[in-house]
């Protein structure tokens, strides 16, 4: 049987991504440019029986999925960098409270309004350090039409089986370009569900240790009654300022997910066995890279690259080892240099960065790669 | 035989954080009677709450829980009551929580509709925090941000659920204690969103910068300035000078969300 091939925008794979993970839940509050995935949503919820909301704002439509994962819903959010800025609160509070859910953001120029219309990779340090307090970050950067369909699917799966926000951030560049894409049959692609509790609702605690460091989550209405909260909490879930309690639960959420950098850290490698110069790239940016590389290739330099597919957790120990084996990386980002300061991080002075920072709106070209490339030496 | 509270708070989370002479207790009380006397299964109603002192009335309840962020608990509530409109879904808080931070959400939650009861402790000030100036501290009242006057002028709560659209608006006082379930009763039973305000009282941070001497005079003060709706409508307006309107408010018969969200399934099943 052949599969089904259709022709879409980033935003729409998104919407069918969430849509084939499970996601029954979706809120959300209009903005450019991701609104096509509330709007699709808005389409095929309903059919499955789902629910879209589209709530009174940003903060709204983040606690409206929280609360709708709490009475069970696999859920969803979009939104775009203005909008990421007002659910960083609730963002927080999902890291906390240990709520799964996705959120889609589509990187536009910032800061504030900044260019609505025009592409940026600015958000990717907002994903992780743009709520207050020591938490977990998991976010997802594809590069393609297709592949955001996919890393949609993968956010769900990882929000569900570690209990924790993700996000996935497109530039805008990937979220309104239009390319084919095959869908997969059903049960081709792992759809993930959250642990749920194997013990008796009396006996339940939603944060229970013993359980390993992600504790299962029984639903709201389901049975068990359980309290939750933005405190700093106990295994039972009430409230604690015990300093041990609140180090020790501290450090397991954001063990849950660094403990398991292997297997949620995900990132191609393009024509790197031999390179001394190497691209570090990711989005759209990353289709730019490949066609200098390739150019390169044709000229004799030996270039390559290292496309991030997972932004956080950071590919430390892959960039690390790079670090040891290359002339130079050449890091190019519609932002003033995040993901090249965190290369540098990596590196630990063992090979030099070379950044190429746009920040005007406009999209990197291969051109201005390939330069570099030949400044590398 | 004396009412068992006990069935429905959880063990060990007493002794409550309200100070003594604090309504919130009393509202408590009233919300536990409420639900014994509709028979809410507790593993079936969810009570989630803000920030604030009102906000902790939910931790002491033996239900699904939900202690949310400053002023969201009308959006979580909303997410909880869409994802599963069979669930019976109270929210509580206080006027800060309610009406300032998270004002957008209360008038939103009012306009849609959506059938869940939101019990409002208005004790005129931000009481967690130290007693700062809230949307409803009185015109010319003290609070910590408000050393010579509040210049300020205050919402009426109730009046604000009506005009976004609440259709179930009620309004008693802690001193009132009988009649605080009552009320809410009637909220719970009411297809669409309801709001209950209770006057309350904070003699801890409003008292004592407002010239109250004791929590005595606090309560007297909610009893004298109460009256009944039915008694209003035999009093002049001279008589109702410096009077609050108490009991069952409006109420009108409207679509419930979830029920028209349910009409668009199946519209769009239909397709």
């Amino acid at each position: 049987m052949s599969k089904k091939v259709a022709f879409l925008q980033g935003n729409e794979a998104a919407a069918h991504g969430a849509l084939y993970a499970g996601c029954n839940f979706f809120g959300g509050y209009p903005i450019t440019p991701s609104t096509e995935v509330a709007e699709v949503m808005s389409v095929e919820l309903p059919k499955i029986g789902g629910k879209f909301v589209q709530m009174e704002d940003e903060i709204g439509a983040m606690a409206a999925i929280l609360g709708a994962s709490l009475a069970g819903s696999k859920v969803l959010t979009s939104t775009s960098g203005p909008g990421l800025s007002l659910k960083q609160e609730l963002i927080g509070y999902g890291c906390i409270a240990e709520i799964p859910c996705v959120v889609y953001n589509v990187m536009r120029g910032g800061p504030s309004t900044g260019m609505p219309t025009g592409p940026s990779q600015s958000d990717v340090m907002a994903a992780k350090w743009g709520t207050h307090g020591d938490h977990p970050a998991i976010c997802l950067v594809p590069a393609s039409v297709q592949e955001t369909y996919e890393e949609v699917i993968r956010a769900f799966n990882l929000s569900e089986k570690y209990r924790t926000p993700v996000m996935v951030m497109p530039d805008e560049i990937v979220a309104h370009m239009r390319e084919r894409i095959v869908f997969p049959e059903q049960g081709e692609v792992e759809v993930v569900s959250r642990k749920s509790p194997s013990v008796s609702p009396e006996q339940y605690k939603p944060y229970d240790t013993s359980f390993g460091d992600v504790p299962p989550l029984a639903s709201f209405g389901s049975g068990y009654k359980f309290h939750v909260t933005g405190l700093n909490k106990m295994q039972d879930g009430f409230p604690t300022t015990k300093a041990e309690i609140v180090q020790a639960e501290e450090e397991r959420q954001v063990r849950k997910v660094e403990a398991n950098a292997d297997d949620i850290v995900t990132f191609e490698e393009y024509q790197l066995d031999d390179a001394d110069v190497v691209v570090i790239a990711y989005g759209s940016t990353s289709r730019s890279a490949r066609y200098a590389v390739n150019a390169a290739r044709e000229q004799g330099l030996k270039a390559g690259m290292f496309r991030i597919k997972t932004f956080w957790p950071f590919p430390d120990k892959q960039i690390k080892a790079l670090a040891g084996k290359v002339k130079g990386f050449i890091v190019p980002e519609m932002n003033l240099g995040m993901c090249a300061n965190e290369v540098e991080r990596c590196a630990q002075g063992k090979a030099p960065i070379h950044g190429i920072f746009r920040v005007d709106g406009e999209p990197i070209n291969p051109d201005q790669i390939l330069d570099k490339m030949k400044e590398v030496k | 035989m004396a009412f068992d509270y006990d069935k429905y708070i959880r063990p060990g989370k007493l002794p409550h954080i309200w100070c003594p002479g604090c309504g919130h207790g009393i509202v408590m009380k009233g919300l536990i009677r409420a639900m014994d006397t509709l028979g809410l299964k507790k593993e079936n109603t969810a009570i989630v709450s803000g920030i604030g002192c009102a906000s902790r009335l939910p931790g002491y309840i033996d239900c699904c829980t939900l202690h949310t962020a400053h002023g969201r608990a009308a959006a979580f509530a909303t997410g909880v009551k869409l994802a599963k409109p069979e669930m019976n879904v109270i929210l509580c808080g206080g006027d800060g929580d309610g009406t300032a931070i998270g004002g957008n959400h209360f008038i939103h939650a009012c306009r849609r509709n959506i059938d869940m009861t939101y019990i409002i402790m208005n004790n005129y000030i931000y009481g967690m925090t130290g007693g700062q100036f809230s949307p409803a501290t009185p015109t010319g009242h003290k609070a910590s941000t408000t050393p010579y006057g509040n210049p300020d002028p205050c919402f009426d709560i109730a009046k604000l659920a009506i005009g976004a659209g609440a259709t179930f608006v009620a309004r008693g006082t802690a001193f009132h204690a009988n009649q605080i379930d009552k009320l809410i009763v009637e909220a719970i039973q009411h297809k669409g969103f309801s709001v209950v305000e209770i006057l309350d009282d904070c003699p801890t941070t409003y008292g004592r910068r407002n010239k109250y001497k004791s929590v005595i005079e606090m309560m007297n003060r909610l009893k004298e300035v109460a009256v009944p709706v039915k008694a209003a409508e035999k009093m002049t307006a001279e008589q109702l000078q410096g009077k609050i309107l108490t009991g069952v408010l409006y109420k009108e018969e409207k679509p419930e969300y979830t029920a028209e969200y349910a009409k668009v399934i199946e519209r769009a099943q239909a397709k």
